[in-house]
């Protein structure tokens, strides 16, 4: 008895001096375990360092035709490595510069939902009560509008310009980050570790810095990773009906729209740019996905 | 049961009005009328016209007009069509527009419902991570970009079928069809994976399978209703989704539905015309989601007691 009692004594005294994980260290080990996610992060990476760095390798431009080369297929001889389009402009660049638009927008407007969301979602969390429910009310009763045609109509109204790209997508999507927010703020303040630390005599701001904010945070990562392909979509689905990003400038959802008018012709011109596309939306919610399975305390088996 | 409904339904008309009124302010702000022609009009042939439609009155009384027409289920007279009302339109473009819809629907349940369980009960197998990196592809690829590629396979390379155009005819519905319906049978299939799972967790199966029960049973009878749940919440969305797609889907096939007159008539400032197809989908998004409700609380009785409490 005394050797086994011993051995789990000492093996309990060793576990004393291991340092305690944080809530970050932990997801971030949980995520390397996820094949799928650490790959998409990967292709993120690679694809942000493409579309930053990528067109100053190539000697074409995005705007400026080349005149012997209309609608060519991709190919080493003519230096077009993805073809160019109907104009003879190099689809290489413009997959780029295109992409550059599209992550742009994906993040600012992300960022513009993050911030309504957050101060509304919170607000109403925080105060509870009447001042919570009005304010929900009011998330539901414009919840049940087919925004995407009021989105529509704002860009027709106020001409295509991409500051109100961003402010219109913004708008549209804080009512999800606002809705989530608010309940995860509600749950927190009667968690058991929050009066648990309240009666070991913490500090309300310890309380929030410690507890509430780094519990609410992993969410807000989880939701930001999957808000962003959301947006780019919104963005790709506007150019694509020719109501999103103008010319000169472009944006994948305006090369599919071009590729698909040339779809018989010149497929590679609606192929490479869709491609990118679909390959970024597919990276973004795989990490997204492992995000909050890594985050997650509820789906942790 | 009547009680919940009626105030579910009841919940809805201040929604519908708050829609009304902003879309209808929202679109006159707009610069420009329905009436601008690259040639400026003789001044009296531009004051009769704007009384001829009201354009001449305070936006107050349009307003008010205009919210006397609709409750008259009168969507006005379209100011781009001459001689159309946007009923007429309207109910030339609804069959088309809905039986696209509510076909890709059913496709959409119909696959990836059984799917979806048949992935949640091989969890973690190679099958499950195939079927599921799958759906990823099906969500993450948009349907403005799965229509062309499906053109371009089917309709260019392989000849099969038509590229465009609108029959009541199998051969011409597949593609739009199948476009429509291809994120929501990803989005169907994880949600049904996820929530089987759960289900297949809970302890009430656990009973069941130690009764004796053979599994088919345990499966369709006592699982397959509480997994279903999270499915029919997602309806709502779906149906939203309907709608939006539907805009790109009846441009890149040439349907003549209601979707493929709204981003025209945005663009025309045809604004009887753009104010009608909004509110049609937003008593369509709150219909729709109303009937979910009933579903949802016809299926799960928790739902219904909760509100009878309050």
């Amino acid at each position: 008895m005394s050797d086994l009692a011993r051995d789990a004594f000492d093996q309990a005294l060793d576990r004393r001096d291991i340092q305690g994980r944080s809530l970050y260290v932990d997801a971030w080990h949980r995520l390397l375990k996820n094949k799928a996610a650490v790959a998409g992060l990967v292709l993120l990476i690679l694809m942000a360092l493409l579309v930053i760095f990528g067109p100053m390798l190539s000697s074409w431009d995005h705007e400026i035709p080349d005149w012997d080369n209309y609608s060519t297929p991709p190919s080493l001889e003519t230096g077009h490595i993805f073809g160019t389009d109907a104009l003879g402009r190099d689809l290489y660049v413009r997959t780029l510069i295109g992409g550059r638009i599209s992550l742009l927008v994906g993040i600012v407007a992300t960022f513009v939902s993050l911030v309504i969301g957050i101060s509304y979602g919170a607000v109403a969390g925080y105060f509870g009560g009447r001042v919570d429910n009005i304010m929900m009310r009011f998330v539901d009763g414009i919840y049940a509008m087919p925004f995407m045609f009021f989105v529509i109509v704002l860009m027709v109204i106020f001409g295509r310009n991409i500051l109100l790209i961003f402010v219109a997508i913004g708008a549209i999507n804080w009512l999800d980050m606002a809705r989530i927010v608010r309940g995860q703020t509600l749950s927190l303040k009667t968690k058991g570790f929050v009066e648990a630390a309240r009666a070991c005599g913490a500090t309300e701001w310890q309380i929030i810095r410690r507890h509430i904010i780094p519990n609410l945070l992993g969410v807000v990562i989880v939701y930001v990773t999957l808000t962003i392909p959301q947006v780019i979509l919104v963005e790709s689905f506007l150019s694509f009906l020719g109501l999103g990003v103008q010319e000169p400038l472009t944006s994948w959802g305006a090369l599919v729209n071009e590729g698909a008018q040339e779809l018989e012709t010149a497929p590679w011109s609606l192929l490479i740019p869709a491609s990118f596309l679909a390959l970024t939306l597919f990276a973004f919610n795989f990490l997204g996905d492992g995000l909050r399975d890594a985050l997650d305390p509820k789906d942790r088996s | 049961m009547i009680g919940y409904s009626l105030k579910r339904l009841a919940s809805a008309i201040p929604t519908l009005f708050l829609l009304i009124t902003v879309a209808f302010f929202l679109i006159r702000i707009a610069p420009g009328g329905p009436f601008d022609t690259e040639r400026a009009l003789p001044p009296e042939i531009e004051a009769n016209l704007a009384a001829k439609y009201h354009l001449d009155e305070p936006l107050v009384v349009q307003y008010a007009r205009y919210l006397w027409q609709i409750a008259r289920f009168d969507l006005g007279p379209s100011f781009h069509y001459l001689d159309w009302s946007i009923n007429d339109l309207i109910s030339q473009g609804a069959p088309v527009s809905f039986t696209l819809g509510l076909l890709a629907l059913i496709v959409a349940l119909l696959i990836g419902v059984p799917v979806g369980a048949w992935a949640a009960l091989r969890q973690n197998r190679p099958s499950d991570y195939a079927v599921m990196s799958t759906a990823m592809i099906g969500i993450s690829v948009p349907n403005f970009v799965m229509a062309p590629l499906l053109i371009l396979l089917f309709a260019i390379t392989l000849g099969w079928l038509p590229a465009g155009g609108w029959a009541f005819e199998p051969s011409r519905m597949v593609l739009p069809v199948v476009t429509l319906a291809l994120p929501m049978i990803a989005y169907i299939a994880r949600i049904t994976r996820g929530s089987m799972i759960e289900v297949l967790h809970s302890s009430f199966i656990r009973t069941a399978r130690a009764k004796g029960m053979p599994e088919r049973e345990v499966l369709l009878h006592h699982a397959l209703k509480p997994a279903l749940l999270p499915v029919i919440s997602y309806l709502g969305p779906a149906a939203a989704a309907i709608l939006t797609g539907s805009v790109v889907v009846e441009r890149i096939f040439t349907i003549p539905g209601i979707g493929s007159y709204f981003v025209q008539g945005a663009l025309n400032r045809d604004y009887t015309l753009v104010m009608g197809v909004v509110i049609l989908y937003g008593v369509l998004i709150i219909l729709f989601n109303f009937m979910v409700d009933l579903l949802y609380a016809w299926l799960d009785p928790r739902i219904r007691y909760d509100e009878g409490e309050t």
